[in-house]
């Protein structure tokens, strides 16, 4: 497949393969995966536990585990480059942090609790900040860094304003305050801060709300798209839950067992779903007029996983070919933009009543 | 979605229940009370499943280890089945608490990691009955069933069956007792959507079988949506609306409760993002604000709210609601 | 039991385990089989002045003592001595301290306080000072020895098992046993205290080679079973004053002491790394 990115695409992942190494063999984390990201567009990445959507955000990220997980094949270019490729400390020090930054879904863990919240952040702008050049911020780090006075004014003054945009009150207080001292909401606002400071065009953004409380996830919500709009950049938000993906995402993506099985802008998605696990997992939500309808079956093993198509043991629809061979992209519709992988796409259905 | 009792009396009865824990500074002196459960009064019909839904720090979760002993409450009555069990010694209590049982979040955690599932099975029965080991086993293989295990799992260890199995054993542990009430804590937390669906059945058939009422606490509005017959919505420690279900979704009257059920995303539907007013978090439960403790994020705040706590009044068919604004 | 078999399957595998294992079976087996392995059976008892302090040769396999009695055969007797004092003493504060730590551990308040303050007034004592003054005051014996010991190593087991009770009270398990109704007793045998065996058993393992060590400090002090036992700390004792001509009578019993005290401590090293991991994993497992 040809190395080239579109004109809108920020992030292209093309045939992914990853296996983690286990005591009953190599579970197969990624199946070839493909995911795009353009521009500034918020993509939700959406599936149940053991789908492997944190392992596909690490793997951008760069940061799976380094004796466990082996990246078997595929590529991941971001901006052009291809990540997979790039020596480890350059990934570490140009790209990590500064032009793809990471929300995570603890903000707690991700804070040392015997410093103060400003020293930590001041530190991330002493290696991290947009005022660096390339060259510096790549430069040989054995040495310990120096600030420098003036940097450090305009950095503060940096990290003052994003505090204030992102409604955290009285920035200079929370500075001087200890992780344990803020609250949950507050500490997720902080996370979000901390991600924009670097300057990114990708934030990674895994399970950011799943730990709040829904007021306060409604919040946050409001408060992650605001911002991404304003600052022209864009977002990967994993999450399994499917109502904050229909919140903020421009576009979504599903995906079961290491699989990714149905990718479409946002209204199509939910609306007029064409994979049948996007069907089925549609349906168990709760709602006013739904039945409690699950779906039957188990997910499966990792390390011996069913052939072609992952979910054809679990599916109505499922045919010889689908335990066969995996299904290729196919797109649905008048619109190029909503890929399905199947090879019995459900094409005719009644739209999801609006409550 | 139950069928009405003939026994008169509610199963549970709530009365001004109170749970105060003392904050303490680093010397260990007590500077100050922290109100998890202040004043707390509501009953629980035999056979519904009555939902307590509120967010972090409401009090939901030491509502149901209060009712249960495990904290010992500060003040107020517990009437379950006509006997009052608040402040009672646990001896005493256990007797009277018995066809009360409880269910963790995660119920696969209540079994000892070192017992087969059997001798976990067992052990509720042999504290509690007379029974034999036979008539145990006959009692714990039917349960087993219920629940839709299969009876090979008895000679397993819990780290040998899933979590969602673990969920069930746990479940068919409390249920050897034949309780009359459950208190559900945080039932389908953590579980996947698909997986969800399948549990809350469970939970219907099984209250449908052995005849059993439900205290389902959860921060789960979609969830209690679909399966209890009525809800309290708590906050701060009190009950702040309270009624049948349906009513309460659809027609909110608490200010709290609307914004509640406006943070709720909806499919296919209006985007929350755009229209959610809500601003702020609750304020410190240490330090809570005079009045109603809703009024520092309340728009329909007036000075009424900051001399005195609104009470519960029942002014709407099958709804009760705690502001004085409120229509 | 299948854990029981699992355990003995990693044993068999961790080789500095199972040297500790052989050492300390071996100690056993020479104990209890002493009198037909011994060359001269009698001369625990018995002395042949005439015979004294001969090397090692084909009759006396380590040579003879001041006495002229068989160092060979005195020290298999020794080994019972060492293994008497030995697993009397640990079991004995094993036995008094275990169920004091459970009880502090598990109840809360003026109890839970006075006994362990009680334990932590004898732990400030050296063990062995403390030892010397008892067996000191009391005279010089077997029996004495093991009080001695006893009486200051229980504490040890009490700290260790209220910190234990301490932690696993908070599991969520016996949190739902007491809500189910379970008597504290009832909680605390089969609940908590199978689940902290695993620390006990490694602990015991080691405490024996400690002991040992104690025990045969206090025999070398004389403070032991007098003359004419074969205890090891006396003979070491003994042999002082014929160093360094006479080695094999210091040799013999310090060598003894040194690979039974190493073989507890690998065997309690290896049971640790066994038991405690494996556990846990299993334990999150299916999670």
């Amino acid at each position: 497949m040809a190395a080239e990115t579109g004109p809108t695409d920020l992030l292209r992942v093309r045939d992914l393969q990853v296996g983690f190494a286990t005591e009953g063999g190599v579970a197969k984390v990624l199946d070839r995966v493909n995911l795009t990201i353009g521009q500034g567009q918020i993509v939700g990445l959406v599936g149940e536990s053991g789908c492997g959507k944190t392992t596909l955000s690490r793997a951008i990220l760069g940061v799976l585990p380094r004796n466990a997980a082996r990246i078997a094949g595929g590529s991941i270019h971001f901006d052009g480059v291809d990540l997979l490729t790039l020596d480890p400390t350059v990934l570490e020090r140009s790209v990590r942090g500064r032009r793809i930054s990471f929300i995570p879904q603890d903000p707690y863990g991700s804070f040392n609790p015997v410093f103060p919240i400003g020293s930590q952040i001041m530190e991330l702008m002493k290696w991290k900040s947009p005022a660096l050049s390339e060259r510096e911020a790549a430069r040989n780090t054995w040495l310990p860094r120096l600030h420098g006075r003036r940097r450090f004014r305009e950095d503060r003054a940096r990290v003052l304003d994003l505090l204030r945009s992102v409604q955290l009150p009285d920035p200079e207080a929370i500075l001087a305050k200890y992780p344990h001292e803020v609250s949950g909401g507050q500490r997720q606002r902080l996370m979000i801060a901390m991600a924009l400071l670097t300057e990114p065009k990708l934030i990674i953004a895994d399970e950011p709300t799943t730990a709040l409380d829904v007021t306060i996830q409604a919040q946050i919500l409001k408060l992650l798209r605001r911002l991404a709009t304003e600052h022209r950049v864009a977002v990967l938000f994993t999450t399994h839950d499917l109502g904050t993906a229909w919140e903020i995402c421009d576009r979504v993506t599903v995906m079961y067992a290491g699989q990714e099985m149905e990718e479409a802008p946002s209204d199509g998605f939910f609306n007029r779903p064409s994979h049948p696990y996007t069907a089925r997992l549609l349906s168990s939500l709760p709602s006013r007029d739904g039945g409690l309808v699950g779906i039957p079956g188990d997910i499966p093993s990792l390390v011996d996983p069913p052939g072609g198509c992952r979910f054809h043991p679990r599916c109505d629809f499922a045919t010889e070919v689908c335990r066969r061979e995996r299904p290729g992209p196919s797109s649905i519709g008048p619109d190029s933009d909503h890929v399905v992988r199947c090879y019995h796409p459900v094409v005719d259905h009644p739209r999801r009543a609006a409550p | 979605m139950s069928d009405s009792h003939t026994e008169a009396g509610p199963i549970l009865d709530i009365r001004g229940l109170k749970k105060y824990f003392p904050i303490r500074n680093a010397w260990g002196r007590r500077t100050g009370w922290l109100k998890a459960l202040d004043d707390v009064s509501l009953t629980v019909r035999r056979g519904e499943i009555l939902g307590i839904v509120g967010e972090s720090g409401c009090g939901k979760s030491t509502l149901g280890k209060t009712l249960m002993g495990i904290h010992r409450s500060t003040a107020g009555e517990i009437v379950f089945e006509g006997n009052d069990i608040a402040g009672l010694a646990p001896s005493a209590a256990r007797e009277l608490r018995r066809d009360l049982q409880y269910s963790y979040q995660d119920p696969g955690a209540s079994l000892d990691p070192r017992w087969k599932i059997r001798r976990s099975l067992h052990e509720p029965l042999v504290v509690h009955s007379d029974l034999g080991y036979d008539a145990r086993e006959r009692r714990v293989r039917d349960i087993l069933r219920a629940v839709g295990l299969p009876p090979g799992h008895l000679d397993l260890y819990p780290h040998e069956i899933s979590g969602g199995q673990q969920r069930r054993v746990g479940l068919a542990r409390i249920l050897t007792l034949h309780p009359s009430l459950i208190i559900l804590d945080e039932p389908t937390s953590g579980l996947d959507v698909s997986v969800q669906a399948t549990i809350l059945k469970l939970f219907l058939d099984l209250l449908a079988e052995f005849r059993l009422t439900y205290l389902f606490i959860s921060h789960d509005l979609s969830v209690v949506r679909m399966i209890c017959d009525r809800v309290a919505v708590m906050y701060l420690g009190k009950v702040v609306e309270i009624g049948d279900t349906e009513t309460v979704f659809a027609s909110p009257r608490h200010p709290y409760t609307q914004s509640l059920l406006a943070a709720i995303p909806e499919i296919g539907g209006r985007r929350v993002t755009d229209t959610f007013w809500l601003e702020g978090e609750p304020p410190n439960p240490g330090d809570l604000p005079s009045g109603c403790r809703f009024r520092t994020r309340c728009p329909l705040a007036v000075p009424r709210c900051a001399e005195s706590e609104p009470a519960l009044r029942a002014d709407w068919p099958g709804q009760a609601a705690a502001c004085f604004l409120a229509e | 039991m299948g854990t029981l078999r699992f355990v003995l399957g990693r044993f068999l595998q961790d080789r500095v385990a199972l040297l500790g294992g052989i050492l300390i079976l071996l100690l056993v087996l020479v104990a209890v089989f002493a009198p037909w392995l011994a060359t001269h059976p009698a001369d625990v008892s018995e002395f042949h002045p005439a015979e004294r302090l001969q090397g090692p040769s084909a009759e006396h396999l380590l040579g003879t003592d001041r006495m002229g009695s068989d160092v060979y055969s005195r020290l298999l007797y020794g080994a019972r001595i060492t293994i008497a004092i030995a697993v009397i003493a640990v079991g004995a504060s094993v036995l008094i301290g275990v169920p004091i730590g459970l009880v502090a551990g598990y109840y809360r308040g003026w109890l839970s306080e006075l006994l362990m303050r009680v334990s932590d007034i004898f732990l400030a004592v050296p063990q062995i000072v403390l030892a010397i003054a008892i067996a000191q005051t009391l005279g010089p014996s077997i029996e004495n020895v093991i009080l001695a010991l006893s009486v200051t190593y229980w504490p040890f087991w009490a700290r260790l098992v209220y910190a234990e009770t301490r932690s696993v009270q908070n599991e969520i398990f016996v949190e739902a046993s007491i809500a189910l109704g379970v008597s504290p007793l009832r909680v605390m045998l089969t609940h908590i205290l199978p689940n902290i065996m695993s620390s006990i058993i490694v602990r015991t393992t080691i405490g024996m080679g400690g002991t040992i060590l104690t025990a045969a400090a206090l025999g070398f002090l004389g403070l032991g079973p007098p003359a004419p036992s074969p205890e090891w700390g006396r003979t070491i004792a003994e042999s002082r004053e014929f160093l360094p001509e006479a080695w094999w009578y210091a040799t013999a019993p310090g060598l003894a002491i040194f690979l039974v005290v190493m073989g507890f401590n690998l065997l309690g090293d290896g049971l640790r790394d066994i038991l405690d991991p494996k556990i846990r994993r299993s334990r999150s497992h299916g999670r």
